[in-house]
């Protein structure tokens, strides 16, 4: 083994003439294929300022003879995907509902376009999971207050509730405490009535009282027993799901305002295929009709 | 006990030629120039049995690489008919009756282990193995110095070609080898990007522009890398690019077979006149042959060294110059250290293939293929999970029931379409619903070949009176190869509702 070699005995590669502290700088010299890069570098440059948009100008950039812009290929890039969505849509565009729920490939279509556009659109009241909140209606289980199948939800869909188009579902709770067609002790009475109809107890002589009451003011859309009507959009009092809250309060409040929801009607912001994609999601997702 | 060399012992090496490496320390390069001008080497041609088996390597590795994509494989539908096929695109790869997805990539894992673990034993047993006779980097040299001799001819005509001036014949065949070198290199990549593209189909739509970008770019950078690696950077890709030489010193050890030169029969050299006798003094003529052959330009009998690839030419041109001079054969060849000391030292060799080791990288070798070739057996053709929905986690339905809802994503990777019966097992009076059909005791599905289908399923719990909040159920799936369950969660309380 030879000694450790000291600085000396570096041999023939000079230095650099620097020193600090004694220690001394080799001047090596830079690999050729090193520099070979740095000028195949220096050439490619020009040649992309010659070809591409390169340098800036008081009123705009030198374009470069290839003329290439991002913004033209961002348009071209978004045409393309319309074309490519265009094949796609088109089968929406022909099959009937039922007909795109049975087949595999096109339920499995519709139900990532439904599922985006529902998280875009529908989510902000319905909620991501659908299943709605206080005066929003939930849309996976089985109560439908404007009817649950495919076709029913799809025209839901198209015109909405209560949005001032013609076609729209449209229905009326009258303000029976407010607009003072009912005392608030009668009020209170068809409360004690409507909780009796769910099956909870409730004021035996209250529920005698509001008999009467009820049969002169509601019958008329949500039935003698109470089962609603999804024709008027007019809720089955007798099960557990409540719009508008199951308390008492809650359901006193609702004879006294008569709350009337309002769905937007889809057709006029979305287009026919992604309101029938919308329409077999939620209906693949509810456990409806 | 280490040979050590001492490169600085400057006695007896002023005659013969030298290795390009003690060229270079000879002209002990001022440094004053830019650059490290590169020593040419001219390796002479050698005939032997090493140079047979590295001929015989050559044609069967080259081979395997140009035919594979060309094998062809029946598989049925649409799936590709090429037997080894990288599908990027479809994100499968296909190798013969295997089809494998991106989720099994550990079988390509597993595969690397088991070349590193090789490599490993390989080279502690054997040396440079590897680097010697099958780097595609030393194939295609060969095959490059090859076709660079067929122009240039050997060793003594190219140097002298290259010293003198320029001619029109030095012209011509200089111009003949580099495209006969750009052609095999562009054949090199050509023949890369059919591992990725039907490769009769991408060989069309490669000459009339058709062909991806990406088959472009590959086939180009591949030409690129065979002709300057091959073709000019030669020994320096080994020596300084190449991480392999720096981890083999870790690898190898005195019990190695490795190209050697042995010293204790070789030593002290010199030249030998014809009658003379043979007596105090070694085998070695120093006649150059080993140095004038090596296309590392190194001197084997410096001993063991980064740059040798160990590929026994060296040992074939000693041979064969042996035999000329009818001396034994054998003064260069496979020899470990320790041995070599030991008959220097006038004892006995001893070689002890088997050492901890050897005896470490072929258990973990064993394992490791054990491992393999258990996973490739037990490999299903199916994957079935269920994720359970997160939002919401249940609905309460008007008469009290609960639903959940599931995603069942089934895989199938078989070469069929297949039938899934997926059936629930959990608390009694599940009813089980998919979209679009009506409830039933089990939901039926077709996963068709090669394509992972997720199937939506309702499960609705009638109402109990005192049922936990979240009950452990399964789903039996009933497929071709056999029934597969997979357990899930019954969450029976969707929280308050207004």
């Amino acid at each position: 083994m030879s000694a450790p070699e000291t600085q000396d005995d570096q041999g023939p590669v000079a230095t650099t003439g620097h020193e600090w502290d004694g220690i001394r700088e080799l001047d090596n010299p830079l690999p050729r294929w090193w520099l070979w890069i740095f000028y195949a570098s220096v050439v490619v440059a020009i040649g992309y300022w010659v070809l591409m948009p390169a340098w800036p100008g008081l009123t705009g950039y030198t374009p470069g003879v290839l003329g290439k812009s991002d913004r033209a290929e961002l348009v071209e890039q978004l045409d393309k995907l319309k074309a490519l969505r265009g094949e796609q849509s088109a089968r929406l565009t022909d099959a009937s509902l039922q007909e795109i729920e049975s087949d595999p490939e096109l339920q499995a279509h519709a139900l990532a376009v439904g599922q985006s556009v529902f998280g875009d659109n529908c989510a902000t009241c319905h909620g991501v999971g659908g299943v709605g909140g206080k005066g929003y209606a939930n849309l996976r289980d089985d109560v439908w207050l404007w009817g649950g199948t495919l076709e029913d939800i799809h025209r839901t869909l198209q015109y909405g509730i209560r949005s001032g188009h013609p076609q729209a579902r449209f229905s009326q709770m009258p303000a029976f405490g407010r607009d003072q067609l009912l005392t608030p002790a009668q009020v209170a009475d068809l409360t004690e009535y409507v909780v009796a109809l769910s099956g909870r107890p409730a004021n035996a002589a209250a529920v005698q009282r509001a008999a009467p009451v009820y049969a002169a003011n509601c019958v008329a859309c949500h039935g003698p027993a109470g089962l609603g009507d999804p024709l008027q959009g007019a809720p089955n009092l007798t099960d557990r799901e409540w719009l508008y809250g199951s308390a008492r309060a809650d359901i006193r409040e609702q004879i006294h305002f008569g709350r009337n929801g309002v769905m937007p009607g889809w057709a006029e912001r979305l287009d026919p295929e992604t309101v029938k994609a919308l329409a077999v999601y939620v209906h693949a997702n509810a456990a409806g009709q | 006990m280490a040979v050590v060399i001492d490169r600085t012992r400057a006695e007896g090496r002023d005659k013969g030629p030298a290795s390009a490496a003690e060229k270079a320390r000879r002209r002990g390069d001022p440094g004053g120039g830019l650059y490290k001008p590169r020593t040419p080497i001219y390796p002479k041609h050698v005939r032997g049995r090493w140079r047979d088996l590295k001929w015989g390597l050559m044609v069967a590795t080259l081979a395997i690489y140009y035919i594979t994509p060309w094998i062809r494989w029946n598989r049925p539908g649409a799936l590709p008919d090429q037997a080894v096929l990288v599908d990027f695109e479809g994100r499968r790869f296909y190798m013969f009756g295997l089809q494998f997805w991106p989720q099994e990539v550990y079988f390509i894992t597993g595969l690397l282990v088991m070349a590193a673990l090789a490599l490993f034993l390989a080279s502690s047993l054997f040396g440079r193995l590897w680097c010697g006779y099958a780097c595609p980097q030393t194939i295609w040299t060969d095959l490059f110095l090859q076709v660079e001799r067929m122009f240039e001819g050997d060793r003594n005509a190219r140097m002298r070609r290259d010293a003198a001036p320029w001619s029109l014949d030095k012209v011509w065949r200089k111009a003949g080898k580099h495209l006969v070198w750009l052609g095999i290199a562009f054949g090199t990549g050509g023949a890369w990007i059919f591992y990725f593209h039907d490769a009769p189909t991408v060989l069309g739509q490669f000459w009339t522009g058709e062909a991806p970008a990406t088959a472009y770019i590959f086939c180009a950078l591949l030409t690129f890398t065979t002709y300057v690696f091959a073709g000019t950077l030669r020994e320096q890709v080994c020596t300084y690019m190449c991480p392999w030489p720096r981890i083999q010193g870790a690898l190898i050890d005195q019990d190695s077979l490795q190209v050697t030169y042995r010293i204790d029969r070789g030593e002290p050299r010199g030249p030998h006149k014809k009658g003379a006798t043979w007596e105090d003094r070694g085998g070695c003529i120093d006649c150059g042959q080993c140095v004038v052959v090596c296309p590392m330009g190194i001197d084997i009998r410096d001993g063991a060294q980064l740059e040798c690839i160990n590929c026994g030419l060296c040992a074939d041109a000693c041979d064969e110059m042996m035999d000329r001079i009818d001396r034994p054969r054998g003064l260069i060849g496979y020899d470990t250290d320790k041995a070599v000391a030991a008959r220097a030292a006038g004892q006995p060799a001893i070689y002890r293939l088997v050492r901890p080791r050897t005896l470490v990288y072929a258990g973990s070798l064993v394992l490791v293929s054990g491992l393999m070739l258990w996973g490739l057996a037990h490999r299903q053709s199916f994957d079935v999970h269920v994720l359970r929905d997160r939002n919401p986690i249940a609905v309460r339905l008007a008469d009290g029931s609960v639903r959940n809802g599931y995603t069942l994503k089934i895989a199938n990777r078989s070469f069929a379409d297949a039938d899934a019966r997926i059936a629930f097992s959990g608390p009694a009076g599940a009813v089980l619903k998919t979209p679009a059909a009506p409830a039933a005791d089990e939901v039926r599905a077709r996963i068709e070949t090669n394509t992972l289908r997720a199937v939506r399923v309702f499960v609705t719990l009638p109402e109990q009176a005192e049922a936990e909040t979240s009950l452990p159920v399964a789903f039996t799936v009933t497929l071709p190869e056999g029934v597969m369950t997979v357990k899930s969660t019954f969450i029976t309380d969707p929280g308050a509702r207004p």
